[in-house]
């Protein structure tokens, strides 16, 4: 069925990146349009959510050319789920620039920027054509690279050397996968492919190829060994900036892994045992760096390691509880994610700084903002009946059940060392006395009342959206249920994509 | 000639990774840049090097009968041309604002404590 | 640089290259050619501008800021890009006028969607080169 609605949210986002480029430097109209214009795709994107919810898969021929010979954007539940977790992160993020964003970076195009950045996670999420894939993360990884750059400061730039070398690699090895897959198979569109990878008479190159996306979207995603440009890098661009990466670009990561290890190369025995072996090491590496890490927004980084783990481990395991497990985390994560560093931007203008060791005596100051922050901190770490904990039960479940004892291990080391970074990071920052008021410089109790709605408003607004998650786990289980069974049953995917004519 | 190609592969891959896995900033980018140059010719050579046989199916057919030149391959270099020069070309202007910030080629400078931040 | 000879020969280069990117760009449906090499054919021409006058007369040349062009490019290439949307096809589909038009040849959504490219080109190679050129100048 043709329907123009599935890329409207990448319409959207475009012609707002237009308009505000024709509106250059100047720095209010930008911000209304990039409130107003997120808050339509917000719409936009619940609208086709409930339509795929409803109605089923929906696909797009561009340009009209029939699949699998042009480019086809496909949303099934998975795609647009993520579309939007995308626009409310995207309008969260967008209301907190307004007044979290230095005015220079604004009118140095940091608007324009971030909205064509969402047009490339939105697309992302929705292409069905492997090359398009890769186009859209190319136009993601330009507008991450300007914005982790947008102001140009010391450590901003050595952080945005380790990012932009990690991130080109990573795409050279996904192109490379990309061409000698077109070589083997001679399709590019994924439903056909996935018809045609198993045909293939030379298994071995297959498995080749899959080894270059894996390394490919491993480094994306930050998995183990490949996550050493994360913490590095992210701590360093403006705390709006870093919650969109935190939140949104390594999980394209993880949607490009699910969607390629499901979809085109059914993971055998020895990829699963892989996988876990690699979710294993990337919650235990992620855990210990956030151990010792004091400045807040490092130890967030590590914590976005660690948990890139639980979601693999679940794609390692590959049943249907598991998987359900790892997207009902994805869903988690992506909230909790992006409102964990505009929290540390928060802090950042309630202190001046973001050094546990010179922070302290926000409860005493601001105990309800303290409060607001403790339900994300607790939706994080999982205490029931909060958004974290439901997935974990069934990662925990399923890996006992596979007996595999160290991946539950490692989520229990992972989840007790979430735990403990946490109420370390509660006692620094919020219940330490206070330090000697000189290192005090409180930007947020000189501010005008509607500028603290603005920044406090989207940390209310993801914390109640982690909330819902939490108490309606119900309806979100369902949704990750639906969503693993078309992981494992990819005909309804492919027959809506090639119109059933194998 | 696919030889000969396959070959070039092989050395741009290497020197590209040899390249980046040196400490100077510029062999950095120069073996990104040789990488994606490898890529462009290994999904040049996966669609048929032949001369003169363009992928018209003729008045009379309906499908291929002769081993043809594929244009999808030629299609894929182009995109990825276009979007290695948009990336090198911010990759120049970002490592020439380091190293005009840092004074230093050397990657392994690249530790200044962290500074604060908004 | 100030080398007579090259000032003389990009004075008549400078027009018969921009003339050629159009001749590209118009070509570029069913032949090889297109927005992206004609835009690019443009910004070299402009880049041999500023090889022998310096940077500073070549942006008095163009006399707006190449940075302008990337909106303008964008708008007409996202406008041709979903005119179809209207008329009920899917986003890109081709649309093309009956008669054919002499010089330029036959009119449609794809041409106007390489004159978006074409455009864009310009504009961001102009503002790399601009900004690396004037930073080196400064140091």
């Amino acid at each position: 069925m043709i329907d123009n609605q599935i890329i409207a949210t990448v319409i959207v986002h475009l012609f707002i990146a237009i308009v505000q480029l024709m509106l250059w430097r100047k720095s209010t109209p930008q911000r209304f349009l990039s409130v107003g214009g997120s808050l339509l795709a917000l719409i936009l994107a619940f609208k086709l959510f409930f339509k795929v919810y409803d109605g089923g898969i929906l696909t797009m021929n561009a340009a009209n050319w029939k699949a699998p010979f042009g480019i086809v954007f496909v949303a099934d539940l998975f795609s647009s789920t993520l579309v939007v977790l995308t626009s409310i992160a995207g309008l969260a993020v967008s209301i907190f620039s307004c007044v979290g964003v230095g005015r220079q970076r604004i009118l140095y195009g940091y608007f324009p920027i971030f909205h064509f950045l969402m047009m490339g996670l939105n697309g992302a999420f929705l292409t069905g054509d492997i090359f398009n894939l890769y186009v859209w993360f190319e136009v993601i990884i330009i507008s991450s690279f300007v914005l982790m750059t947008l102001g140009g400061r010391k450590s901003q730039l050595e952080g945005a050397v380790k990012y932009m070398a990690m991130n080109i690699l990573a795409s050279t090895f996904f192109l490379t996968g990309i061409g000698i897959l077109y070589g083997i198979s001679g399709s590019l569109n994924m439903a056909d492919l996935a018809l045609r990878i198993p045909k293939i008479q030379n298994q071995a190159l297959v498995e080749i190829t899959a080894t270059f996306f894996l390394i490919g979207f491993g480094i994306k995603s930050a998995v183990f060994p490949l996550y050493f440009w994360l913490p590095s890098s992210y701590h360093t661009p403006p705390s709006a900036v870093a919650a969109t990466f935190g939140g949104l670009l390594t999980k394209v990561g993880i949607y490009a892994l699910f969607r390629v290890f499901s979809l085109l190369f059914i993971p055998n025995h020895f990829a699963k045992e892989l996988l876990v072996v690699l979710a294993i090491l990337t919650i235990l590496t992620g855990a210990f760096g956030a151990l010792i890490k004091t400045n807040v927004r490092r130890l967030f980084s590590y914590l976005i390691v660690c948990h890139i783990g639980f979601m693999i481990g679940g794609l390692g395991l590959y049943n249907k509880w598991a998987l359900l497990g790892a997207i009902f985390y994805l869903i988690h994560d992506i909230m909790v994610k992006t409102n964990l560093f505009l929290m540390a931007g928060v802090i950042r203008q309630l202190r001046g700084t973001m050094d546990m060791n010179k922070l302290g005596g926000l409860y005493a100051q601001y105990p309800k903002i303290s409060l607001l922050f403790a339900v994300v901190l607790f939706s994080l770490v999982g205490i029931p009946p909060l958004s974290g904990f439901w997935p974990k039960i069934y990662l925990f479940r399923d890996a006992f059940q596979l007996e595999k004892y160290a991946f539950a291990g490692a989520l229990i080391i992972g989840s007790f060392i979430t735990l403990f970074v946490i109420a370390k990071m509660w006692a620094q920052v919020f219940w330490k006395d206070t330090p000697k008021p000189d290192i005090i410089e409180d930007k947020f109790a000189g501010m005008i009342g509607y500028k603290r709605t603005m920044l406090l408003l989207p940390v209310i607004m993801l914390a109640s959206a982690s909330l819902y998650i939490g108490f309606n786990a119900e309806a979100i289980i369902h949704v990750a249920d639906k969503i693993a069974t078309q992981l494992l049953d990819t005909s309804p995917y492919i027959n809506a994509v090639l119109g059933g004519q194998n | 000639m696919e030889l000969i190609l396959v070959l070039l592969i092989g050395i741009l891959y290497a020197a590209g990774i040899y390249l980046i896995l040196r400490r100077s900033m510029v062999k950095l980018l120069l073996g990104i840049m040789l990488l994606g140059n490898g890529t462009n010719i290994l999904i040049f050579l996966l669609g048929n090097i032949v001369k003169g046989k363009p992928p018209i199916i003729g008045p009379d057919l309906k499908v291929f009968t002769d081993i043809y030149a594929d244009p999808i391959p030629q299609a894929l270099i182009l995109t990825a041309i276009v979007i290695s020069f948009g990336l090198t070309s911010f990759a120049i202007v970002l490592l020439k604002r380091v190293y005009a910030l840092l004074g230093t080629d050397d990657l392994d400078n690249l530790n200044t404590p962290e500074e604060e931040d908004i | 640089m100030n080398s007579t000879i090259l000032q003389t020969a990009t004075r008549y280069l400078l027009p018969i290259l921009l003339l050629f990117s159009v001749f590209l760009l118009l070509r570029g449906h069913y032949y090889p050619g297109g927005g992206f090499v004609g835009g690019l054919v443009a910004s070299i021409a402009f880049v041999l501008h500023s090889f022998a006058f310096g940077p500073h007369n070549t942006m008095k040349l163009i006399q707006y800021k190449p940075l302008s062009l990337i909106p303008i490019g964008l708008g007409i290439a996202a406008v041709s890009m979903f005119l179809p949307t209207f008329f009920g096809y899917p986003v890109m589909t081709g649309l093309w006028l009956e008669e054919k038009i002499p010089v330029i040849g036959m009119i449609g959504t794809a041409l106007f969607f390489d004159l978006g490219v074409y455009f864009v080109v310009i504009g961001v190679v102009l503002t790399i080169l601009f900004t690396i050129a004037l930073n080196t100048e400064e140091e």
